[in-house]
């Protein structure tokens, strides 16, 4: 037991922030609010140092086999810590979250980061279902944390319905793979499945039914419905966070159920299951995801509805290097997410800052934006690379990203599938460049110039694009880093 | 050895950083720091020229392999050989006169002259890269600075032919990814070295078998076709180049079409010999068809920026039947067509700007009896149209018969049909001079002036090297010949005639 509360001191960290800061609102009066943010950061980022020193661990289950702690969960940390403290700079100081009450959602915020490292470490069904819940219960509440707006409210209600249904049919599922294989573990039930026979309907059935929970939580086609309206309602900053934090947790559960239960290590390798077809099952879902993202995101008017069609076409690209289940789909995966975490999060910010300013979250407030004065023209820039980055033109990061999960798709030989991956990303490019073609081409509509924002924003959004660029051009360091991603 | 190859690529970039620094409003300071970064990249290229030995088919000049990104065996390699000579040559003139052509924008002056340079940047790249990877990232960075040059100065339709431009272009790029990655998962030691992989292209993974190796290749083939632009992927080239300022035209037509045909010299023939081989037939056709059908469309056409264009398209065609032939003289006439055409159709859209310039449009009904009012001018582009339609004695003629010659060899009936696309280049050249230049003097334009000083000095050197070229060949030849006859060597000889 005490071993075990090594692998899980990152969690118990966090866990003391989020106690603290919740008895710390009895205590403090309405003028010291400006503590929790501080806290949060110091929390979380006293977490990313504990999981530094925690990762030369060796892989180990632990807490009677209810979490796992492996190289994957470590990398996943790093990135929902990052995304953490970024959320918590963005969100400090934004116009929108003037009125909301800053111990909430600080406390609250942090609380989801701890969520989705738990669900990240998950290697029980049972684990796996309660931080799925934990994190999906918060991203509803901070959804809807503009009182008064009603955009806000509708867009928390809907996550709501749609998220308890998609739950309810993932418990389900569960069940039936309990009823199954006897096992409630992933290695579990990766062991009956390799040595007996099950039904193929059954077993379909049931990985169908765990796919919508998972589905709904990186919003891939037919569970991404909630998505554009959650993004649009959501106050931007948590919109931010929403858009690479849940998501990628989404994408480490994905991981872990389709390479802990649903694949075998052969002496080639790790390969699916036979059983079902599985390759065909994720393909179908990365094609449909992708290309309607894609398409969906060519009509919009609202840039967060844009970026929402947008990062369920990212989703789509990662489903697709799932499709290769090598252990170059793992790297890529956590490879890429890494680079949306910044270039995702910095196009956030930039529309926050631009949007506290002029006062429109539509893509038509970024008109000009060049001749907004030398502050605007500078953030054109940083747009720019952002845009083009998501795109995926070298020598953003975003590319380097594509390269690695187009490179796992090739590598297990699904060429067609690659093919329209690569196509749909040429689709991307239109309405991306839209941005940069409104920003640079057309003419401001008022003569109002655009204001330096506040330190840490500023240096934020150009951090976040120097990384952008630099990890195009070298990326050898992240590599490294991420090529040790070795599941259990 | 001084790296002069990674001087070109990056000093361009060094003087767009530079510029990006300078204070708002020093207009003339900027161009000036914009001409005196070219000079020196035009200074390497004649001690590239004077140093470069002839006699060697394999690559000089080489720069590594330094290792850059060391998990996925990236490396920084650059080197060139004749084909890869002749383009740095003609690109460091080109640079040169795209800035003096550049002189007259008033436009945000620092972002166009920081995006010219920052695309120099990138077209030395892409001619000097000889490691995939490196080569891909060049390709891809051009079209930033390109988009917003075309974007920002164009015409009025520089929206719709900049994103034009830019879609047609990543899609092409996109296919050469998926092949890059399909060639560096299989080769052996995971390589993206373009020497490496062109020696063991056959034996690698699914590249055994014929269909995938011809999946591969039409990939890369759409990808270049693109960019060269071959029929039927040429439609982003006439808005391009209608809408493009003049400067960017000039390079559009003079370098970023070779990059096409140099694609395909350098990465679909060393890599694919038997799949190339085996489409030769095909871009034969479409070379015809691009010779043809390109003169076609430039004889309907009103404005005078989009015949030229249009002849681009017509003159890209002889490098395709030139190197479908797989012959020494073939591959000679293509790599000479290329950098004819550079400097012949740079002079065209130089001299079309200068017109434009007084008048404010194109139409080539709209004026008439320039030849009188500005004589110096007319004579000028009396020499470049005869350039352009192939008079022997200017270097235009000498490559157009090489591809003819390579191309007759195995396919006669593609080249005789192709002749006609000289006989169809004159009727055009010749009708638009004569309703430009010839007949009643247009009473709007009469008291417009001459082509002035800082006109003549761009046109003047593409004039002389057209003349040398055009009775000296064999400057020019001499620096490709050894590694063209190597690289037709490789490709062997065709195994059966077709058409």
């Amino acid at each position: 037991m005490k071993q075990d509360l090594i692998y899980f001191l990152p969690e118990l960290i966090v866990s003391i922030t989020v106690l603290f800061l919740f008895l710390l609102d009895c205590f403090i009066g309405k003028r010291s609010r400006r503590i929790f943010p501080v806290i949060a950061f110091i929390g979380i980022a006293a977490m990313m140092l504990a999981n530094k020193s925690s990762s030369p661990l060796p892989s180990a289950r632990f807490f009677s086999d209810m979490m796992v702690f492996d190289h994957v969960s470590v990398l996943f940390k790093y990135i929902f810590g990052l995304a953490g403290l970024i959320a918590i700079v963005i969100a400090n100081g934004s116009h929108e979250l003037e009125k909301v009450d800053k111990a909430n959602y600080f406390t609250l915020l942090t609380a989801l980061v701890l969520g989705m490292m738990l669900l990240a470490n998950a290697h029980h069904f049972l684990m796996i279902y309660l931080s799925l819940e934990m994190v999906s219960l918060l991203s509803y509440i901070l959804t809807g944390s503009l009182q008064g707006s009603r955009r806000s409210s509708e867009a928390s209600l809907k996550y709501v319905i749609y998220g308890g249904v998609a739950s309810g049919i993932m418990a389900y599922g569960i069940s039936i793979l309990y009823g199954l294989t006897g096992s409630m573990t992933l290695t579990g039930v990766a062991e009956f499945l390799r040595m007996n026979a099950v039904s193929k309907t059954a077993l379909y059935t049931s990985v169908l039914m765990i796919m919508a929970g998972f589905g709904f939580k990186v919003a891939s086609v037919p569970f991404h419905m909630w998505c554009p309206d959650v993004y649009e309602g959501a106050p931007t900053p948590f919109t931010a966070f929403l858009s690479v934090g849940p998501k990628a947790a989404g994408f480490a559960v994905l991981l872990r159920f389709f390479f802990g239960a649903l694949s075998q290590t052969t002496t080639s390798g790790i390969e699916p299951i036979k059983i079902i077809g599985l390759p065909a099952l994720l393909g179908g879902l990365s094609i449909a995801t992708m290309t309607l993202g894609n398409l969906a995101a060519l009509q919009q008017k609202s840039m967060k509805r844009l970026l929402a069609y947008s990062s369920i076409a990212h989703a789509g690209y990662m489903l697709l290097a799932l499709v290769a289940l090598n252990a170059e789909a793992v790297t890529g995966v956590i490879f890429y997410l890494s680079v949306y975490l910044l270039m995702n999060l910095g196009a956030f910010l930039v529309l926050i800052i631009v949007g506290d300013q002029l006062g429109s979250e539509d893509i038509s407030v970024f008109q000009g934006l060049s001749k907004r004065g030398p502050f605007a023209a500078l953030l054109s820039i940083v747009m720019t690379v952002f845009m083009f980055s998501l795109t995926g033109i070298p020598p953003m990061a975003g590319f380097i990203g594509k390269f690695y999960l187009f490179g796992s798709v090739i590598k297990s030989g699904h060429y067609t599938l690659a093919v329209i991956g690569m196509l749909n990303s040429v689709v991307s490019l239109y309405y991306y460049i839209r941005v940069v073609k409104i920003m640079y081409f057309d003419e401001p509509v008022d003569g109002r110039n655009l204001t330096t924002p506040m330190v840490s924003h500023a240096s934020t959004v150009f951090a976040l694009a120097l990384l952008t660029i630099y990890l195009g051009l070298f990326w050898n360091g992240l590599a490294n880093i991420v090529g040790q991603a070795k599941l259990f | 050895m001084f790296p002069y190859l990674s001087f070109m690529t990056f000093f361009p970039l060094a003087g767009a950083l530079l510029i990006a620094l300078t204070p708002k409003g020093k207009d003339n300071l900027v161009r000036w720091i914009a001409l005196l970064t070219t000079l020196p990249l035009l200074v390497a290229a004649v001690k590239i020229f004077c140093l470069f030995d002839r006699s060697l088919s394999t690559m000089q000049f080489v720069e590594g392999p330094y290792p850059w990104i060391s998990t996925f065996n990236i490396e920084y390699f650059m080197g060139i050989d004749g084909l890869s000579v002749s383009m740095i040559l003609l690109t460091a003139l080109v640079s040169t006169v795209a800035v003096l052509a550049s002189w007259g924008i008033q436009k945000s002056v620092k972002s166009y002259f920081a995006l010219l340079l920052l695309l120099f940047s990138g077209m030395f790249g892409v001619f000097s890269a000889l490691d995939f990877f490196l080569f891909y990232v060049f390709w891809e960075v051009m079209l930033l600075p390109m988009y917003f040059l075309i974007g920002i100065w164009g015409g009025p339709r520089r929206e719709y032919a900049a994103i034009k431009f830019f879609l047609y272009t990543l899609l092409g790029s996109v296919l050469m990814l998926l092949v890059m990655l399909s060639f560096y998962f299989y080769s052996e030691g995971h390589t993206f070295n373009l020497l490496l992989l062109a020696d063991q292209a056959k034996q690698l993974g699914p590249f055994t078998s014929t269909a995938f190796r011809h999946a591969c290749w039409l990939g890369l083939f759409i990808c270049f076709a693109i960019k060269v632009p071959v029929f039927p992927f040429h439609t982003w080239l006439p808005d391009a180049h209608v809408e493009a300022p003049t400067a960017i035209s000039v390079i559009l037509a003079a370098v970023l079409l070779k990059m096409g045909v140099y694609g395909i010299m350098r990465i679909c023939f060393p890599l694919f010999p038997d799949a190339s081989i085996y489409f030769s037939g095909m871009i034969a056709a479409l070379g015809m068809i691009n010779i043809v059908y390109g003169a076609l469309c430039a004889m309907a056409q009103k404005d005078f920026k989009k015949l030229i264009a249009y002849s681009s398209v017509s003159h890209m065609g002889f490098c395709l039947l030139g190197m479908s032939s797989m012959t020494a003289e073939g591959f000679n006439g293509t790599v000479l067509q290329m950098f004819n055409h550079g400097t012949i159709t740079a002079m065209l859209f130089l001299l079309v700007g200068v017109v434009y310039d007084r008048a404010h449009h194109r139409e080539i009904n709209g004026f008439g009896g320039m030849a009188t009012i500005m004589p110096r001018y007319s004579a000028i582009t009396t020499f470049a149209f005869f350039a352009a339609l192939g008079l022997p004695g200017l270097s235009g003629f000498v490559s157009e018969v090489l591809c003819f010659m390579g191309g007759f060899k195995n396919y006669p009936i593609y080249t005789i049909i192709s002749v006609s696309g000289v006989v169809l280049t004159a009727a055009y050249m010749l009708w638009a001079f004569q309703r430009v230049f010839l007949g009643a003097v247009n009473e709007k334009y009469k008291d417009f002036d001459d082509i002035n000083m800082r006109e003549v000095v761009t046109l003047v050197p593409f004039m002389i090297i057209v003349l040398i070229a055009g009775v000296y060949p064999k400057i020019a030849l001499d620096l490709f010949n050894s590694t063209m006859t190597a690289l037709s060597h490789a490709m062997g000889t065709l195994p059966v005639a077709g058409l």
